[in-house]
């Protein structure tokens, strides 16, 4: 009894912590409709900041609560200048792609940290007056684990008066509902924002400072946090707080039972429980079907056949591209193989988001099963490389068809993370069945066949079928089934109207999508000679976003700009010391020049030329 | 000043597409690959890079290799196998490297061994410890430094069978080289001391460990003694919660990698007293080798080296031990140096790499954790010698996939 007890009160103090960093990220998202990549940043730089004036003032009552409260307030601040300088610039920009500036950010944010306080994990002193254990049924509990207990609801508590008895309250609640609204009605929607990014801020610093007696601050702190914390805020409802605490016990509590039997269950549980919540409640447990509604949307220009003059141009650069080999060292053709691997992930991302209006956050999922089929077809099945990658696509396809039938059942934000939770599942199986994966330690040995060895025949089986399937999907696009996609993206109701069967059209859209997702891991297993589970990771997933986004959605040309950028500047950038620092500014600028994309920047550039010489 | 200069010397030598191959300098100098994790695990490989600039800065002192100069291109895989083989790639075929060393993550470092394997290039694994690099995964082409998840492993059952303790639980991070520490452990204690027991094992995500829980778990089953594989983060977690509820009281604890400053200099205060761990006690070693090792390395760094650094240091006098004995720059000669290769004189002493599977036998210490004058460190130490802790070459050839 008394262990079970224990155990539960444990649970209850992690749900806590959790609860303080996606509570802000909730309120953060519920205004703004900012996906805040940063909020693990806020986080570990609460943490940081809280450390030195904890240990500066250690041993006193007053000075670690200052402390805390001071950092935390301290954080506040930063989002503040974050907000006014970079996001407040780019709220008209396309949906989500304020993701990439907050993703800008955590790459400042990295090498900053580790520049001010060095790169050895830090271990703060532990909370004074609340050093040790208390006995409850003969059981030892941290009497800091008490006191977490009681902060999370009485933060819950403070965030519900403020929604609830002042006048600033009610109106973030009004612009959480509809925000066009509130600014019709004459409320400052800039402050409003701004507001709301600071207490957002501010509640992820708190949630980093409260850790100080409880863990090591380190440097993964920020990327170790997000995931969960967007999962805690999407099982919760989007913008719900309330919402936020019950899904932060949820997790939290099942975590610390669901170890005694099963411990390796700690990977995928979070995924596990958002990806069954989501199917039986498509707007998580408090979310309101609305609410998801109220961002400005563009009505989006349709998209145009490419010009003569354009195509020229395309045709010349594919050109260039396929003569490449003749004219540079072998290294760098490897180089154009990987940027044009990214390309066709780019694209088929694209496809997905651009044309057919799902966001993803885990594409990375088909591009993996492609990879790792083909990996497997080769070193277990004993098929030669012919073989693997004709079939390896249809694994991935497989894979799409399956997750895209639950997926297309949702819309928004909460779409992306059932892919997300979709792709993380499936990385957790990689990653733990060793004896059909290989775990982590992946599988090696898949290079091309003898005749497919050298880099520049590599290079051409790359170039055709990369160059082949972005086409496809080109044609795709404009085709009768594309447009019919495009249809649903623009207006559900409409398209019902007129008879498509929207979810059919947008579970094939999801298939193609993942089928070309597959192709590119393909290629990409034969380039590499191996794979990992990271194939089917969180970064891969969210850097085919970046690109997306970075490159313009709004354009088919948009995903390849932005992966060409993206490879090449990586490439490039980290040669350098800070090159994290460096290229979180990159992104940063092209974000605040661009924010309709490179693609929006190109064309306004073209034009600007061009109607200088008129 | 040197880091503005460096930055941006940096910048300008990078140029992506200005590939103007340096061979003005290729005459001079002998070129050195190597891949790392850099921002990924900076505080793990922070020290390993002092490690290796001051051995190549003190063997260019002293003239160099062959009459020529050392040069290391060093390079940030960012923690992705992909990028890391796209590196190196760039490094064998633009830079001109005569071999490959370096590699922390066990999957990277694997992934650069199959490339070698691929590409035909010598790969000096410095840091990763998978038995899978140099047994069932090993190639031809891959050697490996650091004493691996086996021999620590083996170090530390060693130590736990002259213990009374009979019934163990285990906590290891849940990736590969947890579960390996755990099977070499467990296999190694049982042949030992046969009465002994398994009677919990957690497995907490990297770097996510849910201490409290965890802690809570292992109490239940009141184990005799606790093998502990977590480090970094969740060691410190893992220390802080289980002293709070009383876990290590009364209790033995063996624990993989602890005594490493990296790992252990963090606890501050905190450190358990009396853990048995496998690591490196820095200051307090006093061969004339190490004193040497050590006095230049605080003049240059103004530190005391950790465990990164010794492994840097060492993969550099391997690779000049390798180059010296081969008298050229090409694989095949570089292959056949590899075999066998002593290294007679290192900070830890001498050490040399197997021919039969690669590894080499340069040991760890092993000793208690404990506070000295208020700082964490390791007493009762010894230095165990890597070469009694592997199984002899015949088995283990046996291990390693027929070429």
């Amino acid at each position: 009894m008394g262990f079970y007890l224990a155990q539960l009160l444990t649970g209850l103090a992690n749900a806590s912590s959790l609860f303080l960093i996606a509570s802000g990220l909730s309120i953060i998202f519920g205004v703004t409709r900012i996906v805040n990549f940063a909020h693990g940043s806020f986080y570990m730089v609460g943490a940081y900041m809280s450390y030195t004036l904890v240990t500066l003032w250690s041993g006193s009552i007053l000075g670690y609560w200052g402390g805390v409260i001071l950092a935390a307030a301290a954080v506040g601040l930063i989002g503040l200048v974050i907000e006014m300088t970079i996001l407040r610039r780019i709220y008209r920009a396309p949906e989500l792609f304020q993701l990439v500036a907050t993703f800008g950010v955590v790459l400042i944010f990295q090498d900053l940290t580790q520049a001010v306080w060095g790169a050895e994990d830090l271990l703060g002193p532990r909370a004074p007056g609340l050093d040790s254990a208390v006995r409850i049924f003969g059981e030892p509990i941290p009497e800091y684990d008490l006191a977490l207990i009681a902060i999370g609801p009485a933060v819950l508590l403070a965030i519900w008066l403020v929604f609830h008895r002042t006048r600033w309250g009610v109106l973030v609640r009004a612009a959480t509902q509809d925000r066009e609204m509130v600014g019709a009605l004459g409320v400052n929607q800039a402050w409003l924002f701004s507001a709301a990014f600071v207490l957002g801020a501010f509640l992820a610093g708190l949630g980093g400072a409260l850790q100080i007696p409880r863990e090591a601050v380190s440097l993964q702190m920020d990327l170790s946090i997000i995931g969960e914390a967007f999962v805690v805020v999407v099982i919760g409802g989007m913008g719900s707080v309330t919402g936020a605490f019950v899904a932060a016990v949820l997790i939290s509590v099942l975590n610390a039972f669901a170890i005694l039997i099963f411990p390796q269950v700690s990977i995928v549980l979070p995924f596990v429980v958002m990806a069954v919540v989501l199917i039986v409640r498509p707007y998580g447990l408090f979310g309101k079907p609305g609410s998801e509604h109220g961002a400005p949307v563009e009505p989006e220009q349709p998209l145009t056949l490419m010009g003569q003059k354009g195509l020229m141009v395309m045709i010349a650069a594919v050109f260039v591209l396929a003569l490449s080999p003749l004219a540079v060292a072998d290294f760098t053709t490897i180089l154009l193989v990987d940027v044009m691997v990214a390309t066709l992930f780019a694209v088929s991302l694209h496809f997905m988001m651009g044309v057919g209006g799902m966001v993803s956050f885990g594409h990375a999922a088909y591009f993996g099963v492609g990879a790792y089929a083909a990996a497997m077809g080769v070193k277990y099945f004993g098929l030669g490389m012919v073989p693997s990658m004709a079939l390896a696509p249809f694994c991935a396809a497989a894979a799409a068809l399956f997750f895209g039938w639950f997926c297309v059942r949702l819309s928004g934000v909460y779409l992306a993370m059932l892919t997300l939770a979709a792709a993380q599942i499936l990385w957790g199986v990689t990653f733990q069945w060793q004896d059909f994966t290989g775990g982590d330690d992946g599988i090696l040995g898949v290079w091309p066949a003898q005749w497919a060895s050298s880099d520049r025949v590599y290079f051409y089986i790359a170039f055709v079928l990369c160059i082949g399937g972005i086409w496809l999907l080109r044609r795709a696009a404009h085709s009768p089934f594309g447009y019919t996609l495009r249809g649903v993206r623009d207006s559900r109701t409409r398209a019902e109207a007129i008879g498509v069967d929207t979810r059919f059209h947008q579970w094939m859209g999801f298939t193609l999508a993942g089928t070309l997702a597959g192709l590119a891991g393909v290629v990409f297993a034969f380039s590499k000679g191996s794979v990992f589970p990271d194939t089917l990771g969180i970064a891969l997933s969210i850097d085919g976003l970046i690109m997306v986004l970075l490159g313009g959605i709004h354009a088919l040309a948009g995903p390849i700009y932005g992966a060409v950028a993206f490879v090449m500047i990586e490439d490039w950038v980290t040669r350098l010391d800070y090159w994290r620092f460096i290229f979180g500014a990159i992104i940063l600028v092209v974000v605040l020049l661009a924010p309709d994309g490179i693609a929006g920047g190109v064309h306004r550039l073209v034009r600007m030329i061009r109607g200088g010489k008129a | 000043m040197t880091l503005f200069r460096r930055t941006v010397l940096g910048a300008l030598a990078a140029l992506p597409l200005a590939a103007l191959p340096l061979t003005a300098s290729a005459q001079e100098t002998i070129v050195l690959g190597e891949v790392n994790s850099y921002t990924r695990l900076p505080a793990f490989l922070e020290p390993y890079k002092k490690g290796w600039e001051l051995a190549v800065e003190q063997i260019n002192a002293e003239g160099g290799v062959l009459g020529k100069q050392l040069e290391v291109i060093s390079r940030d895989d960012t923690g992705d196998p992909a990028t890391a083989i796209r590196i190196a790639e760039e490094l064998v075929s633009k830079d001109g490297a005569v071999l490959i060393f370096g590699t922390f993550l066990s999957n990277i470092g694997l992934a650069v061994a199959d490339f070698a394997k691929q590409k035909q290039v010598l790969f000096l694994a410095s840091e990763p410890l998978s038995d899978a690099l140099v047994w069932s995964s090993g190639n031809k082409y891959t050697y490996r430094l650091r004493p691996s998840t086996h021999m620590q492993a083996a170090m530390l059952a060693e130590q736990a069978a002259k213990l009374d303790a009979v019934t163990w639980a285990t906590v290891a991070p849940n990736y590969a080289y947890g579960q390996d520490a755990v099977e070499a452990f467990k296999r190694e204690l049982t042949k030992l001391k046969p009465d002994v027991e398994f009677v919990e094992e957690q497995w907490p995500p990297v770097f996510k460990i849910d201490a409290g829980s965890t802690v809570r778990a292992l109490e239940q089953s009141k184990p005799d003694a606790i093998y502990n594989v977590t480090f970094g983060g969740d060691l410190a977690k893992f220390v802080r919660e289980g002293s709070l509820r009383y876990l290590f009281e009364d209790r033995d604890v063996v624990s993989l990698l602890t005594g490493e400053p990296e790992y252990l200099d963090p606890l501050g205060n905190e450190t358990p007293e009396g853990w048995i761990v496998t690591g490196y006690p820095s200051m307090a070693i006093d061969t004339e080798a190490h004193d040497a090792f050590e006095t230049a390395y605080m003049e240059k760094w103004g530190e005391k080296p950790k465990t990164g650094s010794i492994v840097g240091y060492n993969s550099i006098l391997s690779i000049k031990a390798a180059l010296e004995k081969a008298g050229a720059t090409d694989t095949e000669a570089l292959l056949q140096a590899m075999e066998g290769l002593e290294v007679p004189s290192s900070p830890t002493g001498p050490f040399m790499f197997r021919a039969a599977d690669h590894q080499s036998t340069m040991g760890a210490y092993v000793g208690k954790t404990g506070l000295v004058d208020g700082e964490p460190a390791m007493i009762d130490w010894f230095y165990a010698d890597g070469a009694d802790y592997l199984p002899s070459e015949e088995e283990a050839a046996k291990l390693r996939p027929a070429e």
